[in-house]
């Protein structure tokens, strides 16, 4: 049934969890930070639309952040069910960030549960919100740690291999390798991002539903104007991870961008698709691009495939993956800052349905740009598990059973999939915001019919 | 104290602690499941979801820290139980996903819906004895080394008495901790109905605990001569073990102080387990890894070290405060907040 190789089945395994832990991965680190956010807002403007906003988030994030801790209990030991070479090389020289992710994990764990059932146990709210804050350093330490190791397989360093013995091993140095600052960056700026992208498209939706409420006005306000900061912070991740590759990784950024000779002054080529001859053809290419995106010099050498053996070539349909992200990205930025043009201009209406319309794209857009990202980063290691050490196909269980896997754990994640959305549907459409605000601030609402 | 040694040390720690709190989760899962189809969901159910919707996360992050842990401490664990433990370890993966998913979605829900009781009364039994593989393996005569890497010998382990005796115990145990757990939740709740039932769960599954590990201990002279003789070695600690059984059941029959019974079952496990681990050794996985031959570097476990200890100064304190909260908190437990 299977005519696939275990290395090749494993490889489609963890790509489904990986792909899947990652939208939930993705908003459990971001939303506690919008949480966050709006809880404080409220507080301090003494608005409860805010601290309903952030009360509604919370509850929706259980569901999610479920999913989130089940899929990545499931990578966890799926790294040593299908890897098991790896993580016994590997597990030497990286376990501590993974151990790390742990505690900074069970930390979280711990302040979300007290969290989540104690909104009004206390007298002063701002107690309430300071709950908050071990849930976002935990959550966005989770992301660093593990961030981290990914970084490791990418550019590994602080052991050396003398035939299968690992020696003179230095557990900071391999988690502070040179792929962490840059990746780190870029993982948890995105995760934001993509978290406020989300809510934004849930606010806009409602607006577009003719939901004219002042609470989903507040929402879209709070939210695309979050979604601005980050994708500002995201582009400056990414400009940086791109220096990164070009120092570091090499392969990687030539595969993605269609880079063949090493050359100075090398264009950046944008879209496009190749025929069969391995030429480029239909794209876009702006002189000199890729050298300033590479070192911030019109006429650095950037260096190509060339420079590299031909069976450690990553595949060369990433540059899609990249050009999506990207594409996505700038997208994002302008949409969000299209919305503060129009909502800072009087005249202009900030609530156009076209302009809702572009909003109500952004999170969907963002989790796909996420997605192409990591298929990207991982894509473009390859062949490598552990880059110029061990091979993908060693790192790999010889298990016959992996095919089954792979059945099981798809049915795992559709009997997941609808169960979360069947669970988000049951908390939100008997119980719009209205009236729970009714319900919960009967003042507010009644003034609100006022205006 | 090695360093291969307080790093086992440390896991199994946390393994007890999982062994513990997962087990009340898990029977709880039953009970609430036998409660409802029994007609007497009404008198515990509440008092059950009042305990666990807090605390499920905390409960999947001892099991989390214990194989990231093993695979940090003893990397070649990764291996032989990695490449072994494949099929056994994705059933308990997509079980403890149904069961921990589904507890936050039905959160908001009814506890009515049929399917999902059976689903979280069910995982319940099967994820212990899913997990309980490991330790099955552990003691040798369940994997070969092939040319084609280490396989697992599916045969062999559904047919040994061995292997389903501890899975007997694992189910036996973890319906035990949890009602005995269950009648000191309910009394302190100041819930009688709850308590005259859940009291009465508990001295039923007190004496299969005890058979059950009479019928493993028989079994592992035959499946592991060597470690059942340094067991045997240690068998006053087991003895100490029974006593502590002796003084649970009987505070339990006797109806009161409920908070020492548990307590008593707590330290039941804790030197049982202790007594188990202590004569496993010098073999982590017999005949393959041996505790000093599979432990990874110096630098490494230093630094695992370091960070353990760093992260209980972050833990403990946060841990105590979610059980103020939730577990010693009258008022909450009682349900009037």
């Amino acid at each position: 049934m299977f005519d696939l190789d275990s290395a090749t089945l494993s490889r489609m395994l963890t790509a489904l969890t990986l792909g899947y832990h990652a939208i939930f991965a993705t908003l459990g680190v971001g939303i506690p930070v919008m949480i966050s956010i709006a809880e404080f807002i409220g507080i301090k403007k003494k608005d409860p639309h805010y601290t309903l906003l952030a009360r509604r988030w919370t509850r929706g994030f259980t569901i999610t952040v479920a999913v989130g801790v089940v899929t990545g209990t499931a990578i966890g030991l799926q790294l040593s069910l299908l890897w098991p070479s790896f993580m016994q090389l590997a597990g030497k020289v990286i376990a501590l960030p993974l151990f790390m992710e742990t505690f900074a994990f069970f930390f979280e764990a711990i302040f979300l549960g007290i969290y989540l059932y104690t909104w009004d146990r206390f007298k002063k709210p701002i107690y309430h919100w300071l709950l908050s804050i071990p849930v976002v350093i935990g959550s966005t330490l989770s992301a660093f740690f593990i961030t981290s190791v990914n970084g490791f397989l990418n550019t590994p360093q602080g052991f050396e291999l003398e035939g299968d013995t690992v020696t003179s091993i230095q557990p900071l140095a391999a988690m502070f390798n040179p792929a962490t600052p840059t990746k780190v960056l870029h993982v948890v700026s995105t995760s934001y991002l993509t978290a406020a992208a989300v809510l934004a498209t849930i606010a806009a939706i409602y607006l577009l539903k003719k939901k004219n409420t002042l609470y989903h006005m507040k929402a879209l306000k709070l939210t695309v104007v979050s979604v601005f900061i980050f994708a500002i912070a995201t582009a400056i991740a990414g400009d940086l991870s791109a220096k990164f590759l070009a120092e570091e990784q090499p392969e990687k950024l030539a595969a993605g961008e269609w880079h063949f000779e090493t050359e100075e002054g090398a264009d950046l080529v944008v879209f496009g698709t190749l025929n069969e001859n391995q030429e480029v053809e239909n794209a876009i290419r702006i002189p000199n691009g890729l050298s300033f995106l590479a070192h911030g010099d019109f006429n650095a050498e950037v260096t190509g495939l060339d420079q590299i053996p031909e069976d450690e070539q990553p595949p060369l349909w990433i540059h899609y993956m990249f050009d999506l992200m990207v594409s996505i990205g700038f997208f994002t930025l302008g949409v969000s800052l299209l919305y503060l043009v129009f909502w800072k201009v009087k005249k202009w209406n900030e609530y156009h349905p076209l302009l809702l319309w572009g909003i109500a794209s952004l999170g969907p857009l963002s989790m796909a740009a996420v997605e192409f990202g990591w298929v990207f980063a991982e894509l473009g290691r390859q062949p490598w598990i552990l880059r110029g050490f061990m091979t993908v196909s060693e790192g790999a269980t010889t298990s016959p059973y992996v095919g089954w896997m792979l059945i099981l754990f798809i049915g795992l994640y559709t009997v997941l999939s609808i169960g979360c959305l069947i669970a988000l549907r049951k908390i939100f459409k008997g119980n719009p915001a209205e009236h729970e605000l009714e319900h919960r601030y009967p003042e507010v609402a009644a003034t609100k019919e006022g205006n | 104290m090695s360093y291969e040694l307080l790093g086992i040390t440390v896991l199994w720690v946390f393994l007890y602690g999982y062994l513990i709190v997962a087990s009340i989760d898990f029977g709880a899962g039953f009970f609430a499941y036998f409660a409802k189809i029994t007609k007497n969901d009404h008198i515990i159910n509440k008092l059950i979801s009042r305990y666990l919707s807090p605390v499920w996360e905390v409960t999947n992050v001892f099991f989390v820290f214990f194989f990231v842990g093993l695979i940090g401490f003893f990397p070649d664990m990764a291996y032989y139980f990695g490449q072994s433990l494949l099929i056994p370890g994705s059933i308990a993966i997509v079980l403890l996903a149904i069961r921990g998913s589904f507890y936050a979605f039905e959160n908001y829900g009814s506890k009515e819906n049929h399917l999902y009781m059976f689903l979280y009364g069910a995982t319940g039994l099967l994820i212990p004895a899913a997990l309980s593989t490991a330790l099955t393996i552990s003691e040798g005569g369940f994997i070969r080394e092939t040319e084609n890497g280490v396989q697992l010998m599916y045969g062999e382990l559904f047919t040994n008495p061995f292997s389903w005796s501890v899975v007997f115990l694992a189910i036996v145990s973890v319906l035990y901790i949890s009602s005995m757990f269950l009648t000191f939740y309910a009394n302190r709740a100041g819930d009688q109905p709850a308590l005259n039932l859940v009291r009465k769960y508990a001295l039923f599954w007190s004496s299969p605990t005890i058979i059950a590990s009479l019928t493993t201990f028989i079994a592992l002279s035959q499946q592991n001569p060597d470690h059942f003789q340094r067991a045997i070695d240690l068998w006053w600690v087991f003895g100490i073990s029974v006593a502590f059984f002796m003084a649970a059941v009987f505070l339990i029959y006797q109806g009161k102080y409920y908070g020492w019974a548990f307590i008593a079952v707590m330290l039941q496990f804790f030197v049982a387990f202790f007594a188990y681990g202590a004569s496993h050794l010098p073999y982590l996985l017999y005949p393959h890894v041996t505790l000093s031959g599979g432990v990874t570097s110096e630098a490494m476990a230093i630094a695992l070290v370091t960070v353990f200890i760093a992260g209980l100064f972050l833990l403990i304190p946060s841990l105590v405060m979610l059980m103020r909260m939730f577990l010693f908190d009258a008022d909450y437990v009682k349900g009037k907040k």
